[in-house]
């Protein structure tokens, strides 16, 4: 039972993560009809600024929350940059090009990313100094779960409720439904959609920058390459629950991640990410529109 | 002025954007900090160019300045249709290019003879890939899958049946065209941007597999001693295997080149590209949607699955390191850069692509990165790469026009080209 339980709580943990950075594909494709391949980039480079950041403040001889509460800020004002100039070089210029088209830009930016950052700074695995603080309160259940867990768990759903919020009562937040509807529509009732999808990439990197510095704490190492596979997992997750749709990100997530420990607890951890694909695969073929997405209805 | 105002915020920017990456570099295991202040002046700088650069092509792409420029480049393009159209010119040209070809691994060391054979392969997987995303429209992210099942089929089949290259190349065909239609069945119904993540989460699937199923595949360490095609039973050494090898993909790519070109302008090959144009309107044409799909994606996975097999016996080793993703990006950026659909695009692409990292060895690491610069690049200023795929068109002569219609013939033929394939080439 001890088991089943770590193996939840590990799946949670994940969970939170993939639906932290599955928000900002999903709130990218619901007003865009773009999938942001760069997106876990994003949360690589946030990983990277926080470890740079900590890195310096560390050899300043800061004390570790004051360096915790220092690093998340910077790097989630350096993604949040990353995510707007991307959208301002790669996706803006092709607003009314053939849907592939900015398909391919978005992996061409995200090739681009991978190797500025290799060749910037290194190719290896670099150690990633654990930033979240020990909780006394939760070390008594050691084995089950962690403090690192909690505050990942607690962090994400906070984040969430506030995105929520902010969607759902401010002006901005309207202006950013009414956008998904029909960008057209929206002009015409004096939003500025560019400023929406601005502000969209802006709030998706601010997420997957926070997910970045989380696992990247939690996990313990970080390189050029992780926002590859969480990128595409975290896809997976926001497909899951209804591509475009908020809530289904958050819960295409928890259910990805549940799938993934208990595959791998119980099945064969050689294949990690095979059932991730195999899910995503799944699901595409028997409910292409996820669990709490609407079937879209092509018109002409 | 403005546009200097604009470019030094844009240098800004950058420079700020730039600072934690570029600027420090912290050594975790020492705990020591490196400030590489120069790197910042580099970055405001070429921001501050290209910003220029990118303000012109702008204002070119968007109108303006590029009308003015095109009759000129009409007018070279013209030139030199002429001189293809001119059998006088064309026909010696062609014969001397042959006799280069066929010359080639006499003329060049072995190891130039190598590299051809690799950008040969990727000619191929090029022209294979072409079908499934230049003619069909389909984004296929995991192409390399169907290329490591050709490469695996050679080496597993040689290794535990001893089966020759001459018996195998068929056979990893049917194998690609098997699994193209085994991957493509169900996913061909979902719109183009899910099937990208799919075929690309398949890539990853086949290569996960390869690594981690290590009873049959050998793992990660790979099968060695995969023996090269042997002619009627001749035996070669080192330096003839690999001419002989040479051959063997040359053929391979012309028969590569004539299928795709008769296949472009068949029944099938038009259906492509009009599902590419409109898949609504295809549809309403009377066009069986799935079934199109599929054969583009089974095609496609037919040559990557032989690009395979030569590919294992040009190595004689084989590895899942080498069908990662990026070999998949790779093949596309050949496309997309070569201009999608045009076969002659294609091919360029492939041997600049790939020959030029090769000489070009000082600048091997800054590779990738200047692939996906380039392919944003090319999509925001020239989508159509670096060739243009030039549709067939109906030509219209004055006594045809008298009979046909009063007026609007000039514009609408481009559109009805894809449909209606009569006359010559545009």
């Amino acid at each position: 039972m001890e088991y089943f339980f770590e193996i939840f709580f590990d799946g949670l943990t994940r969970g939170s993560i993939y639906a932290l950075i599955a928000l900002g594909y999903t709130m990218v494709y619901g007003i865009i009809q773009l999938i942001n391949f760069a997106h876990g980039e994003i949360y690589m480079i946030g990983a990277f600024t926080a470890l740079i950041v900590s890195g310096v403040l560390g050899a300043l001889g800061l004390p570790g929350y004051a360096i915790l509460l220092m690093t998340l800020p910077v790097a989630v004002i350096y993604a949040s940059a990353y995510g707007y100039t991307i959208e301002k070089i790669a996706y803006k210029p092709l607003r009314n090009a053939p849907r592939l088209s900015p398909l391919i830009s978005a992996i061409g930016m995200s090739i681009f990313l991978q190797n500025y950052v290799l060749l910037a700074q290194t190719p290896d695995f670099l150690p990633f100094p654990s930033l979240l603080p020990p909780l006394d309160v939760v070390d008594r259940f050691h084995g089950v779960l962690s403090s690192s867990e909690v505050i990942i768990v607690v962090t994400a759903a906070l984040v969430m409720a506030g995105l929520t919020a902010f969607i759902k009562f401010t002006r901005m937040g309207k202006a950013m439904r009414a956008t998904a509807q029909s960008p057209r529509m929206a002009m015409l009732v004096g939003i500025n959609v560019d400023q929406v999808i601005s502000l969209t990439f802006i709030i998706g990197s601010a997420l997957a920058a926070v997910g970045g510095v989380l696992i990247a704490s939690h996990v313990g190492q970080i390189n050029f390459y992780i926002g590859f596979l969480a990128g595409i997992k975290a896809f997976t997750a926001a497909v899951l629950g209804g591509i475009g749709s908020i809530p289904g990100a958050m819960l295409g997530g928890l259910v990805l991640g549940w799938t993934e420990s208990f595959a791998t607890g119980y099945v064969s951890s050689d294949y990690e990410d095979v059932f991730a694909f195999a899910l995503l695969v799944l699901i595409l073929i028997f409910r292409p529109a996820g669990i709490l997405g609407k079937p879209a209805i092509q018109k002409v | 002025m403005r546009d200097l105002k604009h470019s030094a915020i844009t240098a800004a920017w950058f420079m700020f954007l730039t600072l934690p990456i570029m600027v420090i570099h912290v050594n975790t295991i020492e705990k020591t900090i490196a400030w590489r202040w120069e790197n910042m002046a580099y970055v405001g700088a070429g921001a501050f160019v290209l910003s220029y650069v990118w303000r012109f092509l702008m204002r070119r792409r968007d109108g303006g300045g590029f009308r003015s420029l095109s009759p000129g480049a009409a007018g070279r393009g013209r030139l030199l249709r002429a001189a293809i159209e001119d059998r006088r010119i064309s026909y010696p040209a062609a014969a001397a290019f042959a006799a280069l070809v066929i010359a080639f691994p006499f003329l060049f060391s072995l190891y130039q003879v190598n590299i051809m054979i690799s950008a040969l392969i990727y000619v191929m997987l090029g022209l294979g890939l072409n079908i499934v995303v230049g003619l069909a429209g389909l984004l296929d992210l995991g192409f390399v899958a169907f290329y490591a099942i050709g490469a695996y089929a050679y080496a597993l089949l040689n290794l535990h049946f001893g089966l020759g290259f001459w018996v195998v190349l068929p056979m990893a065909a049917c194998l690609g065209a098997f699994a193209g239609i085994l991957l493509g069945f169900p996913v061909l119904r979902l719109r183009g941007d899910y099937l990208a993540i799919v075929t690309l989460g398949f890539g990853e699937i086949i290569r996960l597999v390869l690594e981690n199923w290590g009873t049959f595949t050998q793992g990660p360490s790979g099968i060695s001693n995969i023996p090269r095609p042997g002619f009627f039973g001749m035996e070669f050494g080192l330096r003839g295997s690999i001419v002989f090898m040479y051959y063997v993909v040359i053929a391979l790519v012309l028969l590569t080149i004539v299928v795709v070109s008769r296949l472009k302008y068949s029944r099938v090959g038009r259906a492509w590209m009009a599902l590419r144009e409109d898949e609504i309107a295809c549809q309403a044409m009377g066009i069986d949607k799935t079934k199109t799909k599929l054969m583009a994606f089974s095609l496609g996975a037919t040559w990557a699955a032989m690009a395979g097999v030569v590919f294992a016996a040009k190595t004689s080793f084989i590895n899942p390191a080498s069908f990662t993703f990026l070999e998949s990006a790779m093949i596309l950026s050949i496309v997309v850069l070569g201009g999608m659909g045009s076969t002659v695009g294609v091919i360029l692409g492939a041997f600049i692509l790939i020959l030029l990292p090769e000489y070009l060895r000082a600048f091997a690491e800054y590779r990738m990165i200047v692939f996906g610069a380039v392919m944003v690049l090319f999509m925001v200023f020239r989508p159509q790469g670096l060739i243009r795929d030039r549709r067939l068109r109906r030509k219209f002569r004055p006594t045809e026009l008298r009979g046909d219609a009063d007026g609007d013939s000039g514009g609408a033929t481009d559109k009805a080209a894809g449909m209606k394939a009569a006359g010559a080439h545009g």
